[in-house]
């Protein structure tokens, strides 16, 4: 499964990553909880769900699994 | 216009020893030349003490493989395909693959290496951490210095496999493989990225220029990259490859901001590593599923390629990490030849 693609008849298909991110087909615009807008022209944004990313509203693969 | 630094065509590297000495003699002469070929490729031992990873055959290799990107200066492009250097190249690349596959563990457990590579240690080790935690500036730009061999052709390598991918395997490894080239725009193709971080470090951004420095370790994982890339039959290594690559890329790329902030570095380098902790996010996850999942679902055989791959990859980076640390830990440069001024 991918991303989906953006025509004008077609949906845009979100993909959620188990334990991971959440991939939209690019260009996005995010606006955040603080009003500010960042945008993304990347082919697919990793939008992070975990709340832990430093890069935040992006992905930045904070959300990986640490061995003890 | 001037002509960036990134587009030079490199010099003919010194060689290291009677294999890269026979070949770098050749491409200084026309092409065809005498048969150079057959007197290195018929040595008994054509590879010293060092092995196939040893600096003589890992150079020849090199030079061999930069026939097929950029070339060298002054030398006849007819090289690229002459039978006898092919032959040579032959050799060495079986021996090379030989040592790799005696390195790996091996198998076809995919999930296994891949689950592997996505937990962060505890207690990270590596080049990176080491840099983040308390390496110094010239231990910095001797990383780049390495560095550069690659990442001045980064993503190139891995662009000969297109033609050997089908549907959505082909479609996402061409979608990642257009964002490593700047998404359509020539000054944020990922070399040229890494090129401005060079200037802006004081080192010299031009393609191929520091060869001569980078010893035989750091040249391994840029071979097995044009290795994987340049035989259509290792199409499912090269993908394997590229996946660990991009999963192993956004925790080292987090680790060089943050050493690179503590340095005090020009935003020039912070940016090339940030972009590759925000990009590398997405291209693990489209390498992993639509990439390696989809050569694997029309080609199910080549699952352990991939394996191998992976395993390749993760032995060449530690070999390179290995030698990097034990040079810096006890006070050396961790260069073939040292950085001037
Ligand atoms: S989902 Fe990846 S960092 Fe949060
Ligand atoms: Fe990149
Ligand atoms: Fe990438």
């Amino acid at each position: 499964m991918r991303p989906g693609h953006c025509g004008r008849d077609s949906p845009r298909r979100i993909r959620l990553v188990k334990n991971g991110p959440m991939l939209v087909e690019g260009p996005v615009e995010v606006e955040l909880e603080d009003g500010t807008v960042v945008t993304s022209d990347r082919f697919v944004v990793a939008i992070c769900r975990c709340h832990r990313s430093g890069r935040y509203p992006w992905c930045d693969t904070s959300h990986r699994r640490r061995s003890g | 216009m001037t002509e960036r630094a990134s587009a030079h065509t490199p010099r003919l590297p010194q060689p290291r020893g009677p294999v890269s000495a026979a070949v770098i003699e050749a491409l200084h002469r026309p092409c065809p030349g005498a048969a150079l070929a057959a007197t290195a490729a018929a040595r008994d031992d054509p590879f010293g003490e060092d092995g196939p990873l040893g600096e003589d055959p890992q150079l020849s290799l090199y030079v061999c493989y930069e026939l097929h990107y950029r070339g060298f200066r002054g030398v006849d492009p007819g090289w690229e395909w002459d039978p006898e250097l092919l032959r040579l190249r032959g050799v060495l690349e079986r021996s090379f693959h030989q040592e790799l596959l005696r390195g790996v563990a091996g198998g076809d457990d995919l999930e296994g290496e891949l689950s592997t590579l996505l937990v962060e240690p505890k207690t990270p080790g590596g080049v990176s951490h080491f840099l983040a935690t308390e390496g110094n500036w010239p231990q910095m730009r001797e990383y780049f210095t390495h560095r550069s061999l690659y990442q001045l052709k980064e993503a190139d390598p891995q662009a000969w496999v297109i033609p050997r991918l089908t549907g959505q395997a082909k479609a996402s490894l061409v979608a990642v493989e257009y964002d490593e080239f700047g998404g359509g725009r020539g000054e944020r193709v990922h070399a040229e990225l890494f090129a401005d971080l060079m200037a802006a470090a004081g080192l010299d951004a031009g393609y191929g220029h520091y060869l001569d420095n980078a010893p035989a370790t750091t040249l391994a994982p840029v071979n097995l990259m044009s290795y994987l890339g340049l035989h259509r039959g290792r199409r499912g290594a090269l993908v394997g490859h590229f996946a660990a690559a991009e999963i192993s890329n956004p925790p080292n790329s987090k680790r060089m901001v943050h050493a690179l902030e503590r340095l005090g570095a020009a935003e020039a380098c912070r940016h090339f590593y940030l972009e590759h902790v925000d990009a590398d996010a997405v291209h693990e996850q489209v390498m992993r599923h639509e990439v390696l999942g989809g050569l694997l679902a029309a080609e199910p055989q080549l699952k352990q390629d991939a394996v191998f791959g992976i395993q390749a990859t993760e032995l060449l980076e530690r070999r390179f990490a290995d030698h990097l640390l034990r040079a810096w830990l006890s006070g050396g440069t961790s260069l073939r030849v040292p950085l001037s001024g």
